[in-house]
């Protein structure tokens, strides 16, 4: 069958189930029922501490064939997930499902469970590295799940996702459970990722390398729904977690997107006061912050808020008074750390409060901007950030699509040819974020708007910005490139990709 | 191509990516370097990828400069010209530039567009004057060929010749300068300011081109694709200039029309050297794309 964007999908994967297909970007937005979880009282012990980690698994009944799920708090520095799956694997037990918030190159032993079999399913937001090439090898046995930050709320929320043991990486613990991700050895920051898990997942274990006196303070995700305490001797690598992406580019052309991507948005007419923003941690993203900066200045102007993950250069935005408040859904640096600690404008927001199409408001739909990556746009302005020009899974939307149909104005910034590959394509890859929710997209030789936002053609027209149809871009790169052959993949599914709202908008096969 | 040349960005001609890229920056005209920028080593490779890059990309709406290396005393500059002058640039731009020098280029260039059956003349030539007798002899360079577009200044050299160090303020460069303005307003070509050499510094670089402006320089040279923005708007006319230019020209019209000989405008006699100069000024602005 084909889903509402044309994409050729199975009525059935094996391992996956039932294909519900896309149906458009807000057909589905409404009802759920939240799943009710089965709580068992536990009053034998003032204290949750256990002497190790395979005590957990025992104590919790793990057995073949259960998920379970992990955060990404801590980046390409985390510990947790890799030393939770050695566990399992020691003890014999197969046929795990993994629910990871995403997948990091530091989680390459997972290939090697994914081989045995003691890992046979995963879920992830975004997934990079050698698991990401194992898995478009069609080395896991059931294909992936790829889920949208906000989906991932959802599918916990409603049981969808079912999760059996939750096992959250905890920079500071106490006996009793009460965690945050501020203080100690491996601090990350807000622990936002593993809030849902935390309330819906049967049993939920914190991983800590910095056990304190009860009570911890402040708590983020607190005791009562916490089983079980495990100290480790570190649970992550603090090099790794600091992301390395956080600079502002000095690549001309990327400067040159960024200040276009600014010009679009002061023509947008959003640029006010009350005017709220989110970019990426990338060099360009960040870029345009600095951009958006300076005429923020010029018209002095306050915004309500930033979103996302959090930079240094977004916090200096906060204590410049350019937002009166911070939504921060992940740490990027120390100095977002920092912030947290001490200012209290710097809000945490879950990932449900992020961007769950089906609660009763997300702050993405607070935004008026958003400024997203792509690694290929099609005619249509279907987005890929999923897969790279060759098919590899390389990535994943994370709040890309959250975002995007959330935002007033999404806004794609890309340069339009990377490593001698035309990013304007006829039909994308891999579809991630459909077109109806990308309203512009910006590039070092030109900006095309999307034709369903006429209002805004007529904006960034106006302002004598250099538009183009998006037909243009792509002659215009494929004279520097020519047309590049299309990627030849075999039947077997290894991903689904699954919108906000679960439905397929595409499926990833294997190479 | 238009005539407008405020900024000229030099882009090295050993680097695809930029050479590439280097249409996408707003600048008047680009100059592909041979010369300082490219190693001994790199200079014949240099050449046919600028060549090739000429060839096969569309760089149509901007003046495509090459700067060769000089023809008189070193070995490359004939050879670059032998390779690059058949795909047929704008401009070839001659460094530590003589009379003699560009009247060897300029009899080069008659020569082959003669052979290749290109219109004479065609391709223009821009002087970059580095050295104290250079500046002395401005005079003469600037008439040393009818092929000749503009002058550009190149402050680097020169100061290291006078010993003396480059600063923010520029009295240095007053008399070249000044000097350089006059010889190409009187000569009818372009006056191109000398580069700025902190791409990072903003502020100065906006100063820097003030004063060249203030001078009556036409254009500067710029070493990063950043420098561009700032460069054009600065040798642009400024709003006011062209609101003002253009009641001038209302005015002008206006009288012609009532045959009065003589007008003024806000209590300011309005001559015809002040209406050349509003015209002048309109033009300037419908090419730089301002709403005139």
């Amino acid at each position: 069958m084909r889903n509402v964007l044309g994409r050729e999908l199975p009525e059935r994967i094996a391992g996956y189930g039932e294909v519900r297909p896309f149906a458009g970007a807000f057909a589905h937005a409404g009802e759920i029922n939240r799943k009710a979880v089965k709580v068992k009282g536990d009053w034998s012990s003032p204290n949750k501490v256990l002497n190790s980690l395979g005590e957990a698994l025992e104590k919790c009944g793990l057995k073949d064939g259960m998920t379970v799920s992990f955060h990404h708090h801590l980046r390409n520095g985390d510990y947790v997930l890799n030393m939770v799956l050695d566990e399992i694997a020691r003890q014999g037990i197969k046929d795990i499902k993994v629910a990871a918030s995403s997948i990091f190159p530091i989680h390459q032993p997972l290939v090697r469970h994914m081989e045995n079999g003691v890992v046979t399913g995963l879920y992830a937001g975004y997934i990079s590295g050698p698991v990401g090439e194992a898995v478009s090898q069609g080395v896991l046995k059931n294909p992936v799940v790829m889920q949208t930050h906000g989906g991932r709320a959802r599918a916990i929320e409603s049981g969808e996702l079912h999760i059996d043991v939750a096992f959250i990486a905890a920079p500071t613990c106490d006996e009793y459970g009460n965690m945050n991700g501020l203080e100690g050895p491996s601090a990350c920051g807000v622990l936002t990722y593993p809030a849902a898990d935390a309330e819906y997942a049967d049993k939920v274990i914190a991983v800590t390398d910095n056990l304190v006196l009860y009570p911890a303070c402040p708590i983020e995700i607190t005791q009562e729904q916490v089983d079980y305490v495990v100290e480790v001797d570190s649970i992550g690598d603090s090099a790794g977690i600091v992301s390395g992406t956080t600079r502002i580019t000095s690549d001309p052309a990327g400067l040159k997107i960024a200040e276009s991507a600014a010009q679009v948005i002061k023509a947008s007419g959003l640029l006010m006061d009350g005017f709220s923003f989110q970019t990426g941690a990338g060099g360009t993203s960040l870029a345009v912050a600095a951009y958006v900066k300076e005429m923020m200045k010029e018209k002095n102007i306050q915004g309500s808020f930033a979103a996302g993950g959090i930079t240094e250069y977004m916090v200096e935005m906060l204590e410049e008074g350019f937002f009166r408040t911070l939504f921060d859904g992940q740490c990027f640096d120390l100095k977002a750390v920092e912030s947290l600690r001490k200012n209290k404008n710097h809000q945490r927001m879950s990932m449900s409060m992020y961007g769950n199409p089906c609660n009763k408001g997300a702050v993405v739909n607070k935004l008026d901007v958003m400024i997203l990556g792509a690694t290929e746009v099609d005619l249509d302005f279907n987005v890929n950030v999923t897969t790279n020009s060759n098919g590899l899974l390389m990535g994943g939307s994370g709040g890309h699509s959250d975002t995007a149909a959330g935002a007033t104005l999404a806004v794609v910034v890309t340069k339009l040819i990377r490593k001698r590959f035309p990013i304007v394509v006829d039909s994308v890859t891999t579809v991630t974020t459909p077109g109806e929710t990308v309203d512009v997209l910006v590039t070092e030789r030109g900006i095309a708007v999307n034709p369903l936002r006429q209002d805004v053609l007529e904006k960034v027209k106006k302002a004598g910005l250099p538009v183009k149809t998006i037909e243009e871009l792509k002659e215009i790169a494929e004279k520097l490139t020519g047309v590049p052959e299309k990627v030849e993949f075999k039947d077997k599914v290894v991903a689904v990709i699954e919108y906000r709202d679960g439905t397929v908008i595409d499926v990833v096969r294997q190479l | 191509m238009s005539d407008l040349r405020r900024s000229m960005l030099f882009v090295p001609g050993f680097r695809p990516g930029m050479l590439q890229n280097s249409s996408i920056y707003g600048a008047d005209s680009i100059i592909f370097d041979l010369e300082d920028s490219v190693a001994v080593t790199e200079k014949d490779a240099a050449r046919v990828l600028v060549r090739n890059i000429l060839q096969e990309l569309d760089f149509s709406g901007i003046e495509m400069v090459v700067r060769i290396n000089p023809v008189t005393d070193s070995p490359f500059g004939e050879e670059d010209v032998a390779e690059i002058a058949g795909v047929r640039p704008d401009a070839f731009m001659l460094p530590k530039a003589d009379e003699e020098g560009i009247r060897v280029l300029a009899d080069m260039l008659d020569e082959i567009e003669q052979k290749e059956g290109f219109e004479q003349e065609s391709i223009k030539i821009f002087a970059l004057v580095e050295s104290t007798s250079a500046v002395l002899n401005l005079c003469s360079i600037a008439k040393a060929s009818t092929r000749l577009a503009g002058i550009m200044l190149g402050a680097e050299d020169l100061t290291a010749e006078l010993g003396i160090k480059r600063t923010l303020q520029g009295n240095e460069l007053l008399y070249a300068r000044s000097h350089l303005a006059m010889v190409c307003k009187s000569a009818g070509i372009d006056a191109i300011d000398t580069p700025f050499g902190d791409v990072e510094d903003r502020e100065g670089l906006e100063y820097d081109a003030s004063q060249a402006k203030s001078l009556g320089l036409t254009g500067k040279a710029a070493i990063h694709p950043r420098q561009v923005g700032t460069i054009n708007r600065l040798f642009s006319p400024s709003p006011e200039e062209v609101i003002y230019a253009g009641k001038v020209v209302a005015a002008v019209r206006e009288a012609e029309k009532e045959g009065k000989g003589v007008l003024a405008l806000d209590g300011k006699m309005v001559d015809a050297p002040v209406a050349a100069r509003a015209e002048k000024v309109l033009k300037q602005a419908k090419l730089a794309g301002i709403e005139v």
